[in-house]
């Protein structure tokens, strides 16, 4: 891995025992790239002739201090936090796992067209993890030809995730269209899960339980990459393969752990957006949240907690955007160009604060 | 009854192939230039979607297509300097860079695209074709290759520059030692910093350019995402050509055949999804490096940062 | 400066001058107030062990690295050599000892790079040029062919052709005769004289005392990054080859501050074999030596030395012993069990240890914290680990014992590990791999690139495991440390065992016969 000797974003794989004033570093090379970001940003807005406070307000207002727009964004961060929990565990394992958007979809369609059946013959307690079971066993399986590339013939892993997510977000489409298509509609989407049989809502709101579920899958993927010994092969895997040869780890076994953990996780994460909000698929349904929860884990540094805190960010921005995008009439995008500026913006703090660290050392 | 191997149908498949082929063989054909220097340019979906936006503005105010192909090289430039910035001359993450590259670029010609032209939509005319004489009069094979715009025969005649150029000229040779052994291009006394540098802006350029042909020649008009994955095919192209321009004119015209395929299956009203004939490319390429995976030799030196005197 | 440049009657005036040039790395210095003349029309031997800081000097010279004290001289002006291609212009070509040409392209190609961009590489030029070149040094080459498929020695000559093509006026060669056939060697030396006949000066870099012997009209000998003394022209004329060798060994060696004090522990009662290796094979790969038929024993309390040049199949036979490297035959018995089909973790438990050469890109993982890398090898085990949870105390607990009595410098037990100096992270390894249930450990070039006061140290921690005992396989290109500690030394050659001697009077001298193929 040539990744180890960079200043690489949030590549620092170290347990996280940090001192008092490591802590205070690293929030300012984390607040402050975003309040950089926020300005580029808002200076991208005031081209387009929108006035940025107006639009931060907006924001801010719909997806977070209005009561409907907060529930709807935890509702957003269930499948997020799945994805980010995948990523986490790829990522701290040096593996660059860029099919997410695949791995979600073929997760989402499996559960659709499992749940609807099961409900059916067994009860919902019963029936909803055996579609998750599904829906992850899936995803693993679209991560297998990758992941045994990777191990055992060393292709490089970006490439052949990419082409599998391309595959797997077309499949998902011919699967919903031709083989799981709900004959009583005439739009193409498949079985509709009736609204009792998803997952509960959280007390007297609308947030889906799957929130629940979600800060379970990505807090129990913190600890088990920190605290346990099976994380600190995977970290030691990702950190300098050959000290992990050196140690005695099975390196090619590790590597398809891996593989088959992070795609579960993301194929999880499609199974719980569906069976807890969609209820469906719809044809051409790919909201890409693969590529768009990248960012926010690098920004985490892959830390579980920090994530759980970035994705609510992503929320926020993502349902404020689609409001603003019907009421000030900016797309949804323009989240897009947020999280990138500040994903740049925080590449290049970083690496100003590693020259600065090793001119102090010298 | 005008069946599906009627000369007209052949004749527009196989145009339709090439004009789908020559946004991935623009993109390859310049990923390959900076992959043989070392650098893996992830990036090149963004360059690709801003020649496409700056492409289609370009031609759209200045209504010439070859003004249109220059603001989109440019565009493609533009994303490719900031690329060469970050990770030839700092070092940093080609992989993060580049998916951020590709997102905020996606992102931000979305958002222009939104303002500028959601109301009308406009369309650029019809580009002018430039029929080859005598070549063009051929039947099928006529209409198919030889009656295109006249930066489709460039795009081709640019496969065997590439030829030249990484046989015949010191640049070639400069190209190749900078992904291979970097350090015995430096100890040569060129700069290797540089030399790379060089090589991702000219990817820049043929990425901006495909994606100006993409959404002036082949679309006539820019939506956003428009170019959906072509960067990333024209990376593979790039990788299972290992440094042979021939092999990805070829490559490029195969899975601009699978394009062309779906639609023309669209056109002719086949009854199967289009999805599964948008799988064709990938496959082809995921059977190839199941094959081949092994072999696709890289350079030595690709996506590692040089640093002089490392130890 | 015409007095510096005729500083001596009958020498040609020096083309390049060091004075107290001293570089640092982080953990070591490499350089420490070198002096040092070049001049035209001689063949200047640069002597000295590996870690020495021979590389480092050439890399200054090359323009790869700057000093960070001292100045450099060039025709008597001080100049700073700002890179590689400054170096080149200023008539400074080098011979690297890891080669410089790129494998895909053709030897022409080679030669032509680092034209202009916009030129076609000039080749008929070029051809005229390298056989106007070549001819008169009787060297041949074949500029059609690709440098892959060269050999090392055919390598050698096209860069040494390339720096004359340069009109290079200073042409440093960088342990060239490490990978070369005696024959090889042999031919590189008539053609550095009959270059240094045509009024170019060589810098000849080696850590061989025979060839500096041979071919050297100038000896530097450095040590431990200091120049420890010069041999001028006139003075090694007028010795022999045995008064000549016996100074620089007494330059080299010399009982200064007592680096290679022999002090062999004594054996233990106890001579039955330990570690048994019967006919151990590797198949050799793209970039390394196979191993073939080795056989040895390690008694209890035995040091056993491997001596050899570096790349015949050290690193390939440490590896398959630790479990780390696929066999093709033979077995390995500890205390007459048979370790062969366990895996790393398994050997360990039995009792082989391994410590590893590379300390930062094998042995440890630098981004983890110096506690963890204390238990990399352990990952899982009680009682650091319980049903697979990490128990942080007990980690940390171990982790302030260890650093407490293999006296690892470091801030806290917290700090990542790569930021600690080479000798405070081989004490890491050191810790980790001998604290407990050791009985044979394989050192695989444990000083490399330590400074004195920690190679002394590690040397100590050597002699004390021997001496409770365990059976030592001690792997060194460093002839010197060998002597000083083993009983026996057993030489390797191209992925063979060539010998072995006891450690008795003549022993340097009939261990060096084995390295170059002859009989002890």
């Amino acid at each position: 891995m040539s990744q180890d000797a960079l200043p690489a974003v949030g590549l620092d794989a170290s347990a996280g025992r940090s001192s008092r004033r490591d802590l205070a570093r690293r929030l300012a090379i984390t607040v402050v790239p975003i309040l950089v970001s926020l300005v580029i940003a808002g200076c991208v807005l005031l081209a387009v002739g929108v006035d940025p406070f107006a639009y931060y307000g907006f924001v801010v207002q719909r997806g977070l201090l209005s009561g409907l727009g907060l529930q709807q964004t935890l509702t957003r961060m269930a499948p997020l936090l799945f994805i980010a929990a995948g990523l986490i565990v790829a990522f701290r394992a040096g593996i660059w796992n860029l099919g997410g958007d695949g791995q979600f979809l073929l997760g989402a369609v499996t559960a659709a067209a499992s749940a609807p059946l099961l409900v059916q013959v067994l009860p919902a307690w019963l029936a909803l993890p055996i579609a998750f079971v599904i829906a992850a066993t899936v995803a693993m399986l679209w991560s297998l030809l990758p992941a045994l590339l990777r191990a055992y013939q060393g292709v490089n892993e970006i490439i052949t995730t990419l082409m599998m997510s391309f595959l797997g977000v077309s499949l998902a489409n011919v699967l919903v269209k031709l083989v799981f298509l709900d004959p009583s509609t005439t739009v193409p989407q498949t079985r509709t899960l009736p609204v009792p049989d998803r997952l509960p809502r959280l007390f007297e709101t609308t947030v889906t339980s799957g929130l629940v579920f979600g800060v379970v899958a990505i807090v129990g993927v913190h600890l088990m990459m920190t605290r346990t010994a099976f994380g600190l092969k995977l970290r030691t895997v990702g950190a300098n393969a050959r000290a992990a040869v050196h140690a005695g780890l099975d390196v090619p076994v590790l590597v398809s752990a891996v593989f088959a953990l992070s795609a579960g996780l993301i194929g999880l994460g499609g199974a719980i957006d569906v069976v807890g909000t969609q209820g469906n698929v719809r044809a051409d349904w790919n909201p890409a949240y693969g590529l768009a929860v990248i960012p926010v884990v690098f920004l985490a540094r892959m830390n579980g907690y920090a994530a759980i805190g970035f994705v609510f960010l992503l929320s926020v921005l993502s349902i404020g955007g689609e409001s603003a995008a019907r009421r000030l009439g900016v797309p949804q995008t323009f989240t897009l160009v947020l999280v990138s500026i500040v994903l740049i913006t925080l590449a290049i703090a970083e690496y100003l604060d590693h020259r600065f660290d090793r001119a102090r050392r010298v | 009854m005008d069946g599906l191997l009627s000369t007209s149908f052949l004749a527009a498949l196989l145009f339709g192939a090439v004009t789908a082929a020559i946004p991935l063989l623009l993109a390859g054909l310049g990923e390959q230039m900076s992959e043989k220097a070392g650098v893996l340019n992830i990036g090149i979906e963004g360059m690709m979607i801003a020649g496409a936006y700056l492409g289609f503005v370009g031609a759209y105010y200045s209504e010439s297509f070859w003004l249109g192909f220059l603001a989109g090289a440019a565009g493609g430039v533009a994303v490719a300097a900031l690329m060469a910035l970050l990770c030839v001359r700092i070092g940093l993450n080609q992989i993060v860079i580049g998916i951020a590259l590709t997102l905020g670029l996606e992102g931000l010609t979305a958002l222009l695209h939104h303002f500028q032209f959601s109301r009308s939509y406009p369309r650029l005319p019809a580009a002018a074709v430039t029929p080859i004489p005598l070549l063009s009069d051929i039947p099928v094979l006529g209409p198919a290759l030889f009656r295109h715009h006249l930066i489709v025969y460039l795009a081709v005649a640019a496969v065997w520059v590439m030829i030249w150029v990484y046989r015949r000229t010191q640049l070639g040779l400069n190209l190749q030692a900078a992904g291979d052994k970097p350090a015995a291009l430096d100890v040569a006394g060129i700069d290797v910093v540089r030399t790379r540098t060089a090589a991702v802006l000219f990817t820049g350029a043929m990425a901006g350019l495909g994606g100006a042909y993409l959404a002036n020649v082949g679309a006539g008009l820019f939506i956003p995402f428009i170019t959906n994955g072509a960067g990333f095919l024209g990376i593979v192209l790039a990788m299972l050509a290992r440094g042979r321009p021939l092999w990805v004119l070829a490559g490029a015209l195969i899975f601009g055949g699978c394009l062309s395929v779906t639609t023309a299956a669209q056109v002719a009203g086949v009854n199967i999804p289009t999805d599964l004939i948008q799988m064709l490319p990938f496959l082809a390429v995921m059977a190839m490096l199941v094959l081949f995976g092994r072999r696709a030799s890289l350079p030595a030196a690709l996506g590692i940062p040089y640093e002089r005197g490392a130890r | 400066m015409t007095e510096r440049t005729m500083d001596r009657a009958g020498t040609r005036p020096a083309i390049v001058t060091l004075e107290g040039v001293t570089k640092r790395f982080p953990g070591i210095v490499a350089n420490d107030r070198i002096d040092l003349a070049i001049h035209a029309g001689e063949v200047h031997v640069l002597l000295g062990e590996n870690g020495a800081g021979k590389s480092t000097l050439i890399g200054m010279l090359s323009g790869l690295q700057q000093p960070d004290a001292g100045r450099i001289l060039v025709d008597g002006a001080e100049m700073a050599i700002r890179s590689p291609s400054h170096a080149l212009s200023l008539g400074i070509g080098t011979v690297f000892q890891h080669n410089m040409l790129v494998p895909s392209l053709t030897v022409a190609e080679n030669l032509a790079l680092g034209g202009r961009w916009w030129q076609r590489p000039a080749i008929a030029e070029l051809t005229q040029r390298v056989a106007a070149i070549a001819a008169p040094l009787g060297i041949e080459i074949n500029l059609g062919a690709r440098v892959s498929e060269l050999s090392l020695g055919e390598q050698q000559q096209v860069e040494i052709v390339r720096a004359l093509l340069r009109d290079s006026r200073l042409l440093i060669l960088d342990e060239a005769t490490s990978m070369l056939t005696p024959q090889g060697i042999a031919e590189l030396g008539a053609l550095m004289r009959r270059l240094v006949e045509r009024g170019l000066a060589v810098v000849f870099i080696t850590h061989k005392l025979a060839e500096a012997a041979e071919f050297g009209d100038r000896v530097s000998v450095l040590k431990l990054g200091r120049k420890v003394g010069e041999i001028p022209p006139e003075r090694l004329r007028s010795l022999d080859q045995a008064a000549l060798v016996e100074e620089i060994v007494a330059m080299m060696f010399g009982r200064q501050a007592g680096s290679a004090a022999v002090m062999i522990p004594p054996r233990a009662a106890n001579d039955d074999a330990l570690l048994e290796v019967r006919d151990l094979a590797v198949a050799r790969t793209a970039d390394a030596p196979g191993l073939d038929a080795i056989s040895f024993t390690v008694g209890h309390g035995e040091i056993l030395g491997i001596a050899g040049i570096d790349g015949n199949g050290q690193k390939q036979l440490a590896e398959a012993l630790a479990g780390q490297r696929a066999t093709a035959g033979g077995s390995v018995l500890l205390a007459g069990e048979a370790l062969d089909g366990l895996d790393v973790g398994g050997r360990r438990r039995r009792g082989l240890r391994y410590l590893t050469d590379d300390r930062l890109a094998e042995g440890t993982v630098g981004t983890f914290p110096v506690s963890i890398n204390y238990v990399l090898k352990q990952i899982g085990e009680p009682p650091f680990w319980r049903s697979g949870v990490e128990r942080t105390g007990e980690i940390d607990a171990r982790a302030a014992e260890l650093t407490r009595l293999y006296d690892v410098r470091t801030p806290s037990i917290a700090t990542p590990v790569g930021r600690l100096s080479g000798g405070n992270i081989q004490k890491v390894l050191i810790a980790r791999e001998l604290a407990t249930g050791v009985r044979a450990v394989i050192f695989n070039k444990p000083t490399y690139g330590l400074d004195l006061s920690n190679t002394l140290a590690t040397r100590e921690r050597i002699r004390e495991i021997a001496s409770q005992g365990m059976a030592v396989l001690l792997i060194s290109t460093d002839l010197e440390e060998l002597l000083s500690m083993c009983h026996r030394i057993a030489v390797i050659s191209q992925g063979r065992l060539a010998g072995t001697v006891r450690n008795e009077d003549s022993a340097g001298e009939r261990v060096g016969r084995l390295m170059i193929g002859l009989a002890a």
